[in-house]
């Protein structure tokens, strides 16, 4: 892409009245993202006014302030509750959900799961970096067994969420994970996802090389970024391995795809009842 | 002689009165969970929202519930949970949002027993100062509550009008007894004022979400109407973006208050009963002001001087009608189902030296008017 073009999606979609610089460290996957996001969120043809962009707590909450769309920073893991109300309040709005892993599947854990099972016409994007980083590197559900954080430094004794799996068996009808080094693969995942009616996820697999990746010795940014090209393997590819091979590796690409009835269309039914006009 | 029924005449529960209410005030979305004894409002929710297409949903939590009216308003719903005390405890931070974010919402509380699980199926009145104060951090609350069925409905419209108006969360604060129970009322809707959110006239890109003006409260933009703006629970400036500056800050908080107090008058809805010339005066509100009515009735029949002033709204206090009985009175009694918390209110702003005494009944059951009747007649 043409540096032109890239300023271009800059001008158009982030905010001129915002007071920059950004909260994020030097070498962050977030803005990474936020890239992609725009990018399709360009392709996908929704105008600034329909998208409402919302999020959590955390580095990743921090997302929508910087771009101009209707945006909304909620409390703490409760982002999807938010979302469900301003959806089925104005369903033509496309709503948008970004999240961390400490915001998504600890604190709104529950919330996750009943939107996935509601199926509730919404994008939840959840940043996976493996750690509480605002707060100072503190331990997530998605922090991996045996790894360091400054509430484990001792290392951590619990298993991990797989969160896109754990979307998946909740119900969402499309679930997708890449990883913040394939991001034009990205681009692609979050424009399916936007397309898709119903509860759809995407899981970008990020670093903080800032907290987690200091106290694990992981490296720079780079050398992190480095580790997600190492262990990605695609969904595709992932058909021929088996079990012990795959033990180590991230399934990038999209999980599931599938149609279940939408809460929307199903309520659409509900007020032709409460009407007296019979539905099948 | 046959009485002639009116076409609106209801026999209606506490409960259903606030359903009726709230459609009458225009709420359009309703999402809650379970929890006795407030989940009657749920029931007649679910059954009525959908055929105005309204949306009823239950969420997976109260915390959820109260996100999600919070979320429905922001995209120009008229919007309402209903919980009681566990769930309303669930509830405060993202009560604190709808606050700093001035969102208009109303939020059902129906007292039973506490604290923790308490006494499900009990009435109470010991969530008051939670109303006021529940949520984190320095804020301005409004908190109305009704003891007839005619006022659950009258102030749910109410509780809509105010929270538009001023960009507020307002609590209705009811009790088990009047929830419950069963009272005529007619639905005379003719008279009924609704307010409906200001939206802004300037264009979008002169659209300023949090400016401060001598109102102090700013025109409102649903999602989706044009006007993109930032939403957050972050202490912001007029923009809506996070600040840590402190000459941003302190206007911010100070307008918070100013609106709710430059309009203390508007907010004030009470009733004085016989307290023109009253010796002895009760202040009451919830079930136990329908129990210190008989009271002062029975007590004038015996020649006592009494009165009542009937709280309708709880938060912000009603100082300026409280202060009128403390002079008109030479004692005052605050009847009230927990250890003191209106009372306390009272006594703060007692700077004429009136006797203030309390009945405080904290055994899940009702102040009778004989209890207030000999309350009365022992301080005389």
């Amino acid at each position: 892409m043409l540096m032109a073009e890239v300023t271009k999606l800059i001008h158009k979609y982030l905010r001129h009245d915002k007071k920059f610089p950004h909260v994020w460290c030097p070498g962050c996957g977030i803005g990474i993202m936020l890239g992609a996001l725009i990018r399709a969120i360009d392709q996908s043809g929704f105008t600034k006014d329909e998208i409402v962009l919302i999020a959590g707590i955390g580095c990743t909450g921090r997302l929508p302030v910087y771009v101009d769309f209707n945006t909304l920073h909620t409390t703490h893991g409760r982002a999807l509750t938010f979302a469900t109300g301003v959806k089925l309040a104005n369903p033509k709005l496309k709503v948008i959900v970004v999240m961390g892993d400490g915001d998504a599947v600890a604190i709104g854990g529950n919330h996750f799961i009943h939107a996935a099972r509601r199926n509730i016409d919404l994008t939840a994007i959840i940043l996976n970096n493996s750690v509480y980083g605002m707060t100072g590197g503190q331990f997530s559900p998605t922090t991996p067994y045996g790894m360091r954080t400054t509430t484990t430094m001792f290392s951590n004794v619990e298993q991990a969420f797989k969160i896109s799996e754990l979307a998946v068996t909740a119900g969402a009808v499309f679930v997708a994970r890449g990883t913040v080094y394939h991001a034009r693969m990205l681009d692609g995942l979050f424009e399916k996802a936007f397309m898709k009616t119903g509860f759809s996820v995407v899981e970008v697999v990020s670093h903080c090389h800032t907290q987690y990746g200091r106290l694990n010795h992981m490296g720079t940014a780079v050398e992190m970024m480095q580790w997600q090209k190492d262990h990605a393997v695609t969904v595709e590819k992932a058909v021929g391995m088996t079990d012990g091979d795959l033990a180590d590796k991230i399934k990038i690409g999209v999980l599931v795809d599938r149609e279940l009835p939408v809460f929307q269309d199903e309520y659409d039914k509900v007020r032709a009842r409460a009407k007296g006009i019979k539905v099948p | 002689m046959v009485k002639k029924r009116h076409n609106n005449e209801k026999l209606l529960q506490g409960n259903e009165a606030i359903v009726q209410g709230a459609l009458r005030a225009g709420c359009r979305f309703f999402a809650g969970y379970p929890i006795t004894p407030a989940t009657e409002i749920s029931e007649v929710m679910s059954q009525r929202l959908p055929a105005v297409d309204g949306t009823f949903i239950q969420m997976e939590d109260e915390i959820a519930s109260m996100g999600a009216i919070i979320g429905a308003s922001l995209a120009g719903a008229k919007s309402m949970t209903a919980t009681s005390g566990p769930g309303f405890s669930l509830m405060q931070e993202n009560i604190g949002y709808a606050c700093i974010a001035e969102v208009p919402c109303v939020v059902v509380n129906v007292m039973r027993g506490g604290p923790s699980t308490g006494l499900p199926t009990s009435p109470a009145q010991a969530d008051v100062m939670q109303a006021r104060w529940g949520t984190h951090g320095d804020h301005p609350m409004i908190a109305l509550c009704p003891s007839t069925i005619r006022e659950c409905y009258e102030l749910t419209i109410k509780a809509f009008n105010f929270s538009e108006k001023y960009r507020n969360p307002v609590i209705l604060l009811l009790d088990e007894v009047v929830a419950h129970m069963r009272e005529k009322i007619i639905l005379n809707d003719d008279e009924i004022d609704i307010f409906n959110r200001v939206k802004p006239t300037v264009p979008p890109e002169w659209y300023i979400p949090y400016e401060d003006t001598p109102v102090g409260i700013p025109p409102m933009s649903n999602f989706g109407e044009g006007y993109r703006y930032h939403v957050t629970g972050l202490t912001h400036d007029v923009r809506g973006f996070p600040t840590s500056r402190p000459d941003e800050i302190d206007p911010f908080i100070r307008r918070l208050f100013r609106k709710i107090s430059q309009n203390f008058a508007d907010l004030q809805v009470g009733e004085f009963f016989m307290t023109d010339d009253a010796d002895v005066s009760v202040i009451a509100y919830g079930c136990v002001a329908r129990s210190a009515r008989r009271a002062v009735i029975d007590a004038r029949e015996r020649g006592i001087k009494a009165g009542l002033l009937k709280l309708n709204t709880i938060w912000p206090f009603m100082r300026i009608q409280v202060e009128k009985i403390l002079q008109k009175s030479r004692c005052v009694i605050v009847p009230e189902m927990n250890m003191g918390q209106i009372s306390r209110e009272v006594k703060r702003v007692n700077k004429v030296g009136a006797k203030v005494f309390t009945i405080n009944k904290v055994d899940s059951t009702i102040i009778t008017p004989t209890e207030i009747f000999n309350r009365i007649r022992e301080v005389c």
